[in-house]
């Protein structure tokens, strides 16, 4: 089935959209987990710091597995594009591994102890921003291109090319937009004065977002030649003015949403949709490279005997995970009240 | 060249402690889930307190460890590549689809219901909530199974082909891969290691309490003493069985990797007309000796072959650059035996006591009990050193070699980043450690608090009036799970 000129639906296609999937996925859940995190630091008093911990408490380590998988599934259906992004993005991906350490364990911790909870706390908020920044740098290091040397199948670059100004940029980008999402999530899960702080912190950080998602679009077309021709070339720039169009009716939805005070859930789901649709702008950046712009997506691939011995289970395993995660929201449904807990 | 080498041998200390770190926790966490799920279980059908108050206290510690494993995992699923992507892009094809299956099958269903296992249990109702337990259970058992196949595989591939072109391992048999030679073997032994354990912990923090009520006579509440008794009743049946199966585990490998065999027993030397267990020595790998042997003559070619007078190969027979670093090899395989040997005398002694009516009034029993609270995750860490030591110098047996799997990264990023992982595990792990073995202080209470009344209550004592501490607890309860 052709999808697009001398691209084919095959199993490797689908393996990319398995892999951008689950790195969507993880995106949108631990992204309002890691913002909430990054808003602890302007939410000082004790028993709100509790109720947002305790809306993503139950749901966290869930929202998390998701990285395991896009991580897991880049090694098992894309070895090579594996074994070429992980050692150029080596530095900000074992700082990431880190602070999701701090940032992980504060949950279980900051309940232990009286006296060392605010270290806890800020461990939480350290470990959700570092982690946040250092996702940022790796996908901007990743659009911006890697040095390989494609005979021996091995990165060839040092140890610090990731660190451009563009890939600091798309850090602070996703800092401001996972907070976004923090703030949109409590606004659906508070009440009273927290839920009104975070109605106008979603405002300006909606701006924010918005502005970064406006810089980082403009910056990519020249970044390479490929995203040149991809977004401006001809025709295409049709499509960029679309997506772009897009994004703009999502914040206004938002924005407008965000001023109505019986509209609690649609400023979260508006901002799902536009990190959805940048998402998918990435996507179209990428297409059909996986180490942008060098290998494509079918020169990483495994066998064909891999993909489809994943895929069995990919396809019976991925809606049950999709079933439970649901059930498990609808359960911890529902807004957290300060006196009853969250239990 | 020397600075690659750096590299690589710095890659090397940063797996084994990262590895080794991460695998202290499932290893609890594996037979720590079982037990909570059975202990719900007989909440439910006996509706006897007591345990509950077990499950209740243990969840906590379960929490803690739990997250910890979880932290610690991620950086597991990501190290392979950083740190070994040649060996990553090599055994990809093969190694990940199991994988894949293990974060599908397991990682996502140990998350998926532990929120509702923790918090749940009054808004799912009794049967969804003990369903929810039991699904943390199964994946940690499923996630054992994949990720122990992949590291089987490891020492003993099977069902593949080579790439000539791109030294891709290529799978042609994917049941061959999982169920490849030594999987069967390790997977029970590792297993069993793991609700051992569990129990050993159990046993010793139960021990504890008993003492305490001892030294202070006081009563000791059923709990403990439940708690004790659940736990020497797995060491009594479990011990002999890991000991069984741990002689079968040590054949298999004497089949497909005797030269780990050479180094566990500290043979050198070939010995033609029987081979003896050393029960002490001091290996000198540059001499090619055992230093101050001490052995049984005969025994070694009794055990591994059933015959006194056995022929048995040693390293002389095996080039020196094929050899593993024997002395970690073999001293790390004798600390197992002895503790798994240590096992089976507590088991059989807690039998004696039990059967005499004095399981719960033994104090040296109970001491005993109390100092083998880590001989389990001694004896799990020692076992990986064995079996993976031991497999060096290969990451895939007798096909990658562990120099040849390495990431081209600068010796100086590693480093960075070993010193960084050694200062936020002992750092991070070391508190989180603490905070367990406090719980662990203090004995399981008659309605022992659920989690969720625990993250409640350090919030209300802060500033709050005693009566309306008295409402919200009353609403508290009504509504709390665990």
């Amino acid at each position: 089935m052709p999808i697009a000129e001398g691209v084919s639906l095959d199993l490797t296609v689908i393996w990319a959209f398995v892999i951008a999937f689950a790195v969507l996925v993880y995106v949108v859940l631990d992204g309002f987990d890691l913002g909430l995190g990054m808003l602890f630091a302007v939410e000082g008093d004790n028993e709100d710091r509790d109720i947002m911990m305790n809306s993503v408490a139950p749901v966290w380590d869930g929202n998390e597995t998701w990285l395991v998988l896009g991580g897991g599934g880049l090694f098992a259906a894309f070895p090579l594009a594996y074994a070429l992004i992980l050692p150029a993005l080596y530095v900000p991906i074992i700082v990431m591994l880190l602070a999701l350490i701090f940032r992980g364990v504060a949950f279980e911790f900051r309940w232990r102890t009286q006296r060392w909870r605010p270290v806890w706390d800020l461990a939480f908020i350290g470990g959700s921003t570092i982690a946040t920044l250092a996702q940022g740098i790796a996908l901007g290091g990743l659009l911006q291109g890697i040095t390989i040397d494609k005979a021996a199948r091995s990165y060839a670059g040092g140890w610090w090319d990731w660190l451009t100004p563009f890939s600091i940029t798309v850090g602070v980008a996703l800092t401001i937009g996972y907070m976004l999402l923090g703030a949109t999530w409590l606004v659906m899960k508070t009440n009273g004065p927290l839920q009104t702080r975070m109605r106008n912190r979603a405002w300006f950080l909606g701006l924010g977002t918005v502005a970064f998602i406006g810089i980082i679009s403009l910056w990519t077309p020249f970044l390479q030649d490929g995203y040149y021709s991809r977004w401006i070339g001809g025709w295409n720039i049709l499509l960029a003015i679309v997506v772009a169009g897009a994004v703009l009716l999502i914040a206004y939805g938002m924005f407008r949403t965000l001023q109505v005070r019986e509209h609690d859930y649609w400023p979260f789901v508006l901002a799902l949709a536009m990190f959805t649709l940048s998402f998918v702008g990435l996507g179209i950046s990428m297409f059909p490279y996986i180490v942008p712009v060098e290998v494509t997506i079918w020169e990483a691939a495994a066998p064909e005997n891999s993909q489809v011995f994943m895929l069995v289970g990919a396809t019976f395993l991925i809606p049950v995970i999709l079933a439970y995660t649901v059930y498990s929201y609808w359960v911890f449904r529902g807004k957290i009240h300060p006196g009853e807990g969250y239990h | 060249m020397f600075e690659f080498t750096d590299a690589v041998l710095l890659a090397r200390i940063q797996f084994a402690f990262t590895v080794s770190f991460h695998f202290l926790f499932p290893a609890f966490t594996i037979g720590l889930a079982s037990f909570l799920a059975v202990l719900n279980g007989l909440w439910l059908w006996t509706k006897d307190s007591k345990y509950l108050d077990l499950f209740r206290y243990w969840i906590k510690i379960f929490a803690l460890a739990f997250a910890m494993g979880v932290v610690s995992g991620i950086v597991m699923s990501y190290q392979f590549g950083t740190n070994w992507s040649v060996f990553s892009d090599r055994a990809g094809p093969v190694i990940g689809g199991p994988m894949a299956y293990e974060v599908l099958s397991a990682f996502f269903l140990e998350a998926g219901f532990l929120g509702i296992m923790l918090f749940g249990r009054e808004r799912v109702g009794p049967t969804l909530h003990m369903i929810a337990c039991m699904a943390v259970a199964a994946g940690t058992a499923a996630s054992a199974f994949w990720i122990l196949s992949v590291n089987s595989w490891m020492h003993t591939p099977a069902g593949f082909e080579i790439d000539p072109e791109t030294g891709q391992f290529l799978p042609t048999d994917f049941w061959q891969v999982i169920f490849n030679p030594s999987f069967p073997y390790r997977l029970a032994h590792t297993v069993t290691a793991a609700y051992l354990t569990t129990a050993f912990v159990v046993g010793g923090v139960a021990a504890l309490h008993l003492l305490k009520g001892r030294a202070r006579n006081a009563k000791v509440s059923p709990a403990t003493r439940t708690m004790f008794s659940m736990a020497m009743w797995m060491a009594t049946v479990f011990a002999p069985v890991q000991v069984f199966l741990g002689d079968l585990h040590g054949l298999n490998t004497l089949e497909h990797q005797p030269v780990k065999v050479m180094a566990m027993e500290g043979h050198f030397k070939s010995y033609p007309g029987g081979a003896p267990l050393y029960l002490f020595g001091i290996p000198n790998q540059d001499e090619q000796r055992l230093d101050y042997a001490v052995g049984i003559p005969k025994l070694s070619s009794l055990i591994l072959k059933h015959e006194l007078n056995a022929p048995l190969a040693g390293l002389d027979t095996v080039p020196r650059d094929e050899q593993p670093p024997v002395a970690i090899v073999f001293w790390s395989f004798r600390i197992m035996v002895a503790i798994g040997f240590g096992m089976l005398g507590i088991g059989l002694w807690s039998l004696w006591a039990r059967m005499r009516g004095r399981l719960y009034d033994h104090p040296l029993l109970h001491r005993a009990a109390l100092l083998m609270t880590p001989s389990g995750l001694i004896a799990v860490l020692a076992g990986w050193f064995t079996t993976e030591v031991g497999r060096q110098p290969y990451t895939i047996y007798g096909y990658l070699r562990t120099s040849d799997s390495a990431a081209p990264l600068d010796a100086a990023a590693v480093g960075a980043s070993l010193v960084a992982f050694v200062i936020v595990y002992f750092a991070v792990f070391g508190a989180g450690t603490y905070y367990i073995l406090r719980l662990m202080g203090r004995p399981p209470m008659q309605s022992e608090p659920s989690v969720a009344e625990e993250m409640d209550s350090p919030i209300r004592t802060a500033g709050i009036t005693p009566a309306q501490q008295l409402t919200m607890k009353s609403n508290r309860n009504r509504i709390s799970g665990d």
